[in-house]
C-alpha cells in the first residue's frame, strides 16, 4: 500500500484545536478583568453567543431555514422562571438540565412535526409555533404572569457556593461564560463527527443525502431538537442571571436579532456566533448611547454593507481578505 | 436462466395524463450487464427513478430478490443493495472528494449517525474511501471541493459514491456524459472490475460504450420497452433501427 494521500492526512487532523481557538476565551476573562462595570452587558452578549451558536448548529450546519428559534430560548427561560416562582426550585444547574429537556422536547416534537416541510413553508411554520408558544405564555397568566412576565427571581448560588451578585453580575458573567464553554465543546465535537458530517451532507445536496441511505429526516430532527435544547440553555441562563422573564424572550424581535447576528458574523463555521453577537451587540449599546434618536440608521448601515460585500458574514470576509493575499 | 435480482411487474406512472412507464415487465438477474436505451424522452431517467424510489409508481411492483420494495423509500432500498448515479451530478459541492465518498462510505457502515469521534478519525471508513478513490483515479483530487473539479471527474465522484453503498444492483445513469473520452477508459475499467455478482444497469447514449459494456441491451420508446436481447439482435432490429433513424433526425 503507498503512502496515505495528503487529502486523508489533512481530514484526520481536521478537528484539532487550533492556537486561535483559546482567543476567544482569553478575550472573555480579559474583559472580565477590563471591564468591571459593563458584566452585566458582557453577560448578555455571553447568553447571545450561545442562542446563536444553537441557531448555527440548526441553520448553518443542517441548512434548517427557521425564523423561530427564540421559541426555544423562551421554552427554557419560563422553564427556569415558573420552576422558581412556583416550585420554589432554585438550584442553577438542575435548572439549566430542566430547560434543556423541556426546550429539546419541544423541538423534537416540533421538528418532526414541522421538518416534513422546506424553505417558505417552514420559515412560517416555526414562526406560527414561536407565535403559539408566545400567545400561551401571555394567556396562561397564573402560572407564566402573562404580559408582564415574572419580575424578581432570585437564584440559589451555583454550586452552593457562588451567589448570583445583583449590582455587578461578576458571578454571573463567569458562569455563563463556564456554560458557553462547556456548550461549546459539545457543539464543535458535533459538528466533526460523522454525525455533524451528514448535516453538511444534507445542506449540500440533499437528494443525494437519500441516494445514500441516509435516514435524513430523523438527523435534521435530531439536529433540531439538540439545538433547541442549547436555545434552552441560553435562555435559562438568561432568566438566572437576570432574575426576571417576560414575553421578549420568546418574540420575533428575539428571533430576528439572532438570525441577523449568525448572518453578520457567519453561518456554518461555530465563531460567526461570537463575532456576530459581538459586532451586533456592541455597535447597538454605543450607538445607541451617542445617537439615542437615530441609531438603528448605524445598525441598518453596517449590516447592507456585510449583505453586499462579505458574502458569508464578517469571518467569510476575512477568509476571502486571507485568500487573496497568500494569492499575491 | 438465473434468479431475478431486480424485476418489474406492470410498472406504470403517469404525470396527469402523461404516461411515462406503461406497464413495464423487466428483468435483471444477478451479474448482468445490461444497457437501456431509447431516444429522449423515452423515459429512462423516470424508470430508474422509480426502480431507486425517488419516484412512487402508479402501479405495479419492484421486487429486489423476490422482495417486494414498491413502497419502500429510497434510503431503505439503498440498504437493500440498490445504488444509482445521477444523469446530473449530485455532489456535495462544497466537500472535497475525500469528504463526498466518506460521507457515503460511512452510512453504508452504519457510522453516519456517530457523534463522538471525528469524522476524520474513523480509519475504516476513511480506508475504504481511499481505495475508492484510487480505483477511478482521483488521488491528485481528493482534497479539493468537488465544485473546483471538472465536470467529467465529477462524474466518476459520483461512481465512487455509489460504489461505496456496496450495491447488489447498480443504476448508472448516462455516467460517462461530460467525461471527455480521453477519460472514459477510467469509467470502463472501474464498471469492468465491479464484482461479478453485482448486477448493472447503464443508461447511455453513447452507442461504441453500450455495445462494448452491454451483454443485453433493453430498448426503451415512449414508456413502453419496444425490445430486448442481445446488442447483435438489437443492431438487427428493424424497429430500433426506425426509432433511432427517427430520433436522429429530429436532433
Amino acid at each position: 500500500m503507498s503512502a496515505p494521500l495528503p487529502a486523508v492526512r489533512e481530514l484526520a487532523v481536521r478537528h484539532r484545536l487550533q492556537w486561535w481557538e483559546a482567543l476567544p476565551w482569553a478575550a472573555g476573562l480579559a474583559a472580565f478583568v477590563a471591564f468591571p462595570n459593563y458584566l452585566a452587558f458582557g453577560t448578555q452578549v455571553l447568553v447571545t453567543i450561545l442562542f446563536a451558536l444553537s441557531l448555527d448548529l440548526v441553520l448553518g450546519y443542517a441548512g434548517i431555514v427557521t425564523l423561530g428559534h427564540a421559541a426555544f430560548f423562551g421554552a427554557g427561560a419560563y422553564t427556569v422562571g415558573m420552576l422558581a416562582a412556583h416550585l420554589g426550585w432554585t438550584e442553577p444547574l438542575s435548572g439549566l438540565l430542566a430547560a434543556a429537556l423541556v426546550a429539546g422536547a419541544v423541538g423534537l416534537l416540533s421538528g418532526w412535526v414541522l421538518l416534513r416541510t422546506h424553505g417558505l413553508t417552514l420559515l412560517m411554520l416555526t414562526l406560527c409555533t414561536m407565535a403559539l408558544l408566545e400567545q400561551a405564555a401571555n394567556m396562561f397568566s397564573s402560572w407564566t404572569g402573562g404580559f408582564d412576565g415574572m419580575p424578581s427571581l432570585s437564584f440559589k448560588p451555583i454550586l452552593g457556593a457562588f451567589d448570583f451578585d445583583v449590582l455587578f453580575f461578576r458571578t454571573q458573567y463567569l458562569y455563563a461564560l463556564a456554560v458557553l464553554l462547556l456548550c461549546f465543546v459539545l457543539v464543535r465535537v458535533l459538528v466533526f463527527s460523522p454525525f455533524g458530517r451528514s448535516l453538511t451532507g444534507i445542506r449540500e445536496n440533499l437528494l443525494r443525502m437519500h441516494a445514500v441511505g441516509a435516514p435524513v429526516r430523523a438527523r435534521q430532527v435530531l439536529a433540531y431538537a439538540i439545538s433547541a435544547a442549547l436555545a434552552g440553555v441560553a435562555g435559562a441562563v438568561f432568566v438566572q442571571a437576570t432574575g426576571y422573564v417576560n414575553l421578549a424572550v420568546l418574540g420575533l424581535e428575539r428571533a430576528a436579532g439572532v438570525l441577523i447576528i449568525l448572518i453578520l458574523g457567519g453561518y456554518g463555521r461555530l465563531y460567526g456566533a461570537f463575532v456576530g453577537a459581538i459586532v451586533y451587540m456592541v455597535l447597538e449599546h454605543t450607538l445607541s448611547k451617542a445617537y439615542p434618536t437615530a441609531w438603528q440608521l448605524g445598525l441598518g448601515l453596517t449590516l447592507m454593507l456585510v449583505a453586499l460585500y462579505a458574502h458569508n458574514g464578517i469571518l467569510g470576509l476575512g477568509d476571502a481578505v486571507r485568500r487573496r493575499w497568500s494569492a499575491r | 436462466m438465473s434468479a431475478a435480482l431486480l424485476e418489474t411487474h406492470a410498472l406504470c406512472k403517469s404525470f396527469g395524463a402523461l404516461e411515462v412507464a406503461r406497464s413495464i415487465d423487466f428483468r435483471l438477474e444477478a451479474g448482468a450487464r445490461r444497457a437501456l436505451i431509447g431516444p429522449n424522452g423515452a423515459g429512462k431517467t423516470t424508470f430508474v427513478n422509480l426502480l431507486s424510489g425517488v419516484l412512487q409508481p402508479s402501479g405495479g411492483r419492484v421486487l429486489l430478490a423476490g422482495e417486494d420494495v414498491t413502497r419502500l423509500a429510497q434510503a431503505t432500498r439503498v440498504k437493500r443493495g440498490i445504488a444509482r448515479t445521477f444523469q446530473i451530478n449530485q455532489l456535495f459541492r462544497g466537500l472535497t472528494v475525500l469528504e463526498n465518498v466518506c460521507i457515503a462510505v460511512a452510512e453504508r457502515l452504519g457510522a453516519g449517525g456517530g457523534m463522538w469521534r471525528p469524522a476524520g478519525r474513523r480509519t475504516e471508513v476513511v480506508e475504504e474511501a481511499t481505495r475508492l478513490i484510487r480505483r477511478l483515479r482521483l488521488e491528485a483530487d481528493a482534497g479539493r471541493r468537488v465544485a473546483e473539479l471538472p465536470y467529467g471527474r465529477q462524474r466518476l465522484v459520483e461512481i465512487a459514491i455509489a460504489l461505496g453503498l456496496h450495491p447488489r444492483v447498480l443504476l448508472l445513469d448516462e455516467p460517462a456524459a461530460g467525461i471527455p473520452s480521453a477519460e472514459s477508459h477510467v469509467l470502463l475499467e472501474a464498471i469492468a472490475s465491479l464484482p461479478q455478482d453485482i448486477a448493472v444497469l447503464i443508461i447511455e447514449h453513447d452507442m461504441d460504450l453500450v455495445f462494448r459494456f452491454a451483454q443485453r441491451i433493453t430498448v426503451l420508446v415512449s414508456g413502453a420497452i419496444l425490445a430486448e436481447g442481445s446488442p447483435a439482435e438489437i443492431a438487427a432490429n428493424r424497429e430500433v433501427r426506425a426509432v433511432y433513424l427517427g430520433s436522429a433526425l429530429d436532433a
